[in-house]
């Protein structure tokens, strides 16, 4: 096996180090070698979203980024969201509009929510439809998904 | 009955209990398990759609540093050809060990071959690429219309067809044929003015859940095993693995992990028994996840069919007659849904005569499984369609032709049984009054369809346990696994037994180890059974606590009163009284609090097997527009009305709706398993599978109609399934009034589309 690679890099705000293969994804290290499993698999390849997380505060899908790559960088992933004491109004606006069913592909959705109210904090319903394309949903049929995200920029417009 | 109730928590709509983990990324999933000196397996599967295998060579795989052990199905004990009740229906045994691992064929291009544990999963990749296989390639058959033909490939050497409940000897992929009969579909089509009669092909799909099959498995040197997965239901894997790897049911727990979605699709094993076997192997613990690509090519989608109907009006919108054959791929094994499509394709109706013939057949590809209502969204595409041209040819609006011919209580469905209590024509009125249907839709090239459907839902088997803590909260145990929020709605209505408030009541799912049997999470059966189960333990404890204060208050009254017995105690907001005499009020809280002093510990328990069952109705109404360039169809409104019987949690009842038409948009428009001759598919990723993105949507709105199940304390019938039912057929009505083209075919995809309009 080829030589290990270290890597640092700052992990929800904490400096963090691992050892990875050159082949291994951010997204296995995260689950399988640093237990930071609230960052969900679906597919490997893209296409579903599940995995979004931001590096330097840009949304990705961590199974197309090699692990190697975050060296020096600063990666942000639904465990880090809420406060001890708080929810993230997102993931507060989830649970009070029913915006999940089965749950799994709630944290990727929530990380590419939060990374478009960041960039646009009054998104249109069409808005927030277009930027949350590249996560699927197979239960809800995104109605309520959609709502929690829109009430969400309402109430942090309010609070901010 | 329930709608005169003034309920406190049932209709509400609470925070589910399970949602902060689930927002926060705290909730382990199945793919979330991780144990000490735990394995990771990978499974080789087979590269060819039809093959006999020769011979598998695991030596240059064993040899690889970092491996720990090679199963086969060798390793498998040999499965009795018998039939077995493994909770979703029958199952030959043989069948479900050979798509475990496969035996002497493969019989689908990702059929299981052998399996690898190794040290972690890229070694046990590459292991599993040492494997040497020796196939004999054989031609593959693809289509029902293949698969039936004389001459052609058998899938299975001897198979012999079952016909109208009895054995043949004719050799066939046909595995079954059976026919529903009701009056004389021969008279009844003589009294047609109008007769119309079209055959459809319906692509297979797949359920499209996000969360892709998972188990860990650790089998212990007592030869015990503990498995871990994400599953419909905990006893129905134990029941299964116990089957295929030989061993007595007590021998394997189940621990359920939480599940991403299911939809029928997480009900068979697949991984399960492999993974056990590896952990034998080993003495380690093993996990073995799917790739998204095993997923589409080695789970059980939902067939494609063949459907031929023909259908009988007189000129004044009387359906006379009707009449279908159905022909599904059942895939590699038998067993499709052929059934519950032909209990469904006429049941909204109260035609006088009816028939249908439904072949179960086999062919090269993966052994299809249950999607949601299972059979009946094939089968209402076909009927639906022809319901609509009926309305279009005899000039009668779409939802007044149902009203005209809709089911009512006492009506008799084609499969024999006769419809209770039900709310069909409730769905078309409230369709009818609907601002939507009431809303002229303009513009070029737009369309507006309707069409209804029905699932006649299950109750099964189901346990729960209730224990009452010190303080008046109460700990609910329950078998089903939470897949859209069950565990509130099970609460919610012990809550309202009780007389507490939702948030004093804690659901838990346990593992076989538990809580008492109790069936998948699946037929729209949580909310009804487990909830009913969960009715019934409540006032177990409730009528344990009467007991109590009734001695209590005995023992306090006067010397020579007459003892107080249960009945003489009464419970009504949270506060127990007397009947007789003396005035009394304790809370329960209160009573809760006295537990030590009167008797100890109070458990309420339920196990139950609901006979009344309620079948669901849903019309649907949609607005399309066709691009006349490129085909592409778009969703511009979608109106879903259904009747739920009572929803316990509105906003779940009304997201397994949402839930449900986006996954029959999905199923009429784009999905499909894209097959190549050789029987390879060449769109297994959900880049190419292409199921509805949020962006491909407007908002979906839900209307629930309550007509109470009588057969269910609150009223509750089943809501999951049936809103996937009308959609496809709602779709090809709406582009058929906006291109003037009747769809036939699924998916209606834009190339598709295109053809037809250019014909």
């Amino acid at each position: 096996m080829a030589t290990r690679i270290h890597v640092q890099t700052t992990l929800n705000g904490e400096a963090a180090e691992f050892l990875c293969d050159s082949r291994q994804s951010l997204l296995e290290v995260l689950r399988d070698d640093l237990g930071f499993t609230g960052t969900k698999e679906g597919c490997s390849n893209g296409n579903c979203g599940a995995c979004s997380l931001q590096i330097d505060g840009v949304l990705v899908d961590s199974c197309l980024v090699l692990a190697a790559e975050v060296d020096g960088k600063s990666v942000n992933t639904i465990e880090g969201l809420a406060s001890p004491a708080q929810l993230h109004p997102l993931q507060q606006k989830f649970l009070e509009h029913a915006a999940l069913q089965c749950g799994i592909c709630t944290p990727g959705f929530i990380m590419a929510a939060k990374a478009l109210l960041e960039k646009n904090p009054k998104p249109t319903e069409h808005e927030v439809r277009y930027w949350l394309a590249g996560n699927l949903c197979r239960c809800t049929g995104y109605d309520k998904i959609v709502r929690a995200v829109l009430d969400a920029a309402e109430s942090m417009e309010a609070s901010a | 009955m329930a709608e005169a109730t003034a309920y406190q928590v049932i209709g509400t709509r609470p925070v589910r209990p399970d949602g902060a983990d689930k927002v926060t990324g705290r909730a382990i999933y199945g793919a979330d398990v991780r144990m000490p000196g735990m394995l990771h397996g990978k499974v080789l599967r087979s590269p060819h759609a039809h093959a006999r295998i020769k011979s598998i060579d695991t030596s240059k795989a064993e040899a690889l540093p970092g491996v720990k052990a090679v199963v086969t199905h060798k390793d498998l004990p040999e499965a009795p050809d018998k039939i077995a009740n493994l909770g979703e229906g029958a199952v030959n045994l043989k069948f479900l060990s050979n798509n475990v691992l496969a035996q002497e064929k493969a019989l689908y291009r990702g059929h299981a071959i052998a399996a690898v544990a190794a040290i972690n999963v890229h070694v046990a990749e590459e292991a599993v690429n040492l494997i040497e296989v020796e196939y004999e390639v054989l031609p593959p058959v693809l289509t029902t219309p293949e698969a039936m033909q004389e001459g052609a490939p058998m899938l299975h050497a001897g198979m012999t067809t079952t016909s109208l409940g009895e054995k043949t000897d004719r050799e066939s992929n046909v595995a079954s044929h059976y026919r529903f009969t009701l009056g004389d579909v021969a008279e009844g089509f003589k009294q047609a003015d109008l007769v119309i009669e079209r055959e459809f092909d319906t692509a297979t799909v797949h359920q499209g859940y996000i969360e892709p099959h998972n188990a860990t498995a650790m089998w212990n040197e007592e030869g015990h095993v503990t498995i871990w997965t994400s599953t419909q239901g905990a006893f129905v894997v134990q029941k299964q693995s116990s089957e295929v790897l030989g061993i007595p049911v007590s021998q394997v727990s189940v621990i359920p992990a939480e599940i991403g979605g299911g939809f029928g699709g997480k009900i068979p094993v697949y991984l399960e028994p492999v993974a056990a076997l590896l952990s034998r192997k080993t003495g380690h613990p093993v996990k073995l996840v799917m790739s998204r690509i095993e997923e589409f090519e080695s789970t059980g989608p939902t067939p494609g069919s063949r459907l031929k109907v023909k259908m009988g009006a007189t000129r004044d919108g009387r359906v006379v007659a009707a009449e279908a054959s159905l022909a599904f791929e059942a895939g590699a094994f038998p067993g499709s849904p052929v059934g519950p499509g032909g209990m469904c394709i006429f049941a909204p109706y109260s035609f006088p005569n009816m028939q249908v013939d439904g072949y179960d057949v086999v062919v090269n590809k993966p052994k299809t499984t249950a999607y949601r209502a299972p059979g009946a969204t094939n089968a209402a595409f076909a009927s639906e369609t022809i319901m609509d041209e009926f309305a279009e040819q005899l000039g009668i609006d779409p939802l007044q032709l149902r009203v005209m011919n809709g089911a009512k209580e006492g009506d008799r469905r084609v499969d024999g049984p006769t419809h209770p209590q039900i709310g069909f024509l409730e769905t078309v009125h409230a369709a009818l009054e609907h601002e939507h249907y009431n809303t002229p839709l303009e513009g070029p090239n737009r369309g507006r369809g309707v069409a209804s459907g029905f699932w006649f839902n299950v109750g099964l088997q189901s346990s729960v346990v209730i224990n009452v803590n010190s303080d008046g909260t109460v700990s609910l145990v329950e078998g089903s696994t939470d897949i859209g929020g069950t565990r509130a709605s099970i609460a919610m209505q012990a809550a309202e037994v009780l007389g507490i408030p939702y948030e004093s009541v804690r659901p838990t799912v346990a593992g076989t180890d538990g809580v008492g049997y109790t069936d998948v999470t699946g037929g729209s059966r949580t909310t009804f059974a487990t909830g009913y189960a969960a009715y019934e333990a409540a006032n177990d404890v409730v009528r344990q606590m009467k007991e109590r204060l009734a001695e209590r208050w005995s023992n306090e009254q006067e010397e020579g009163a007459d003892a107080l017995s249960a009945e003489d105690v009464t419970y009504s907001g949270g506060v127990f009284g007397c009947s007789k005499g003396a005035d009394k009020a304790v809370s329960f809280q209160e009573m809760a609090e006295l537990m030590p002093r009167t008797g100890g510990p109070i458990s309420g328990r339920a196990t139950v097997q609901p006979r009344g069952v309620g079948g669901a109705f849903a019309t649907h109404i949609v607005d399309v527009e066709v691009d006349p360039d490129t085909g592409k169809v778009s969703i511009l409104r979608y109106t879903a009305v259904q009747d739920v019987g009572k929803a316990i949690h509105p906003s779940y009842v009304e997201g397994q709706i949402q839930g449900g038409v986006t996954q029959g948009i999905g199923w009429a428009l784009n999905e499909t398993y894209m097959y190549r001759e050789d029987g390879n598919m060449s769109n297994a990723s959900f880049l190419d599978y292409r199921m509805p993105t949020c962006l491909d949507l407007p908002m979906i709105d839900a209307v629930l109609v309550e007509v109470p199940n009588p057969g269910h304390p609150f009223g509750v019938r089943g809501v999951g399934e049936v809103p996937i039912v009308p959609p496809p057929a709602a779709v090809a009505n709406a582009i058929y009034r906006a291109t003037g083209k009747r769809m036939t075919d699924l998916p209606m995809s834009p190339g598709y589309v295109l053809d037809k309009m250019r014909a």
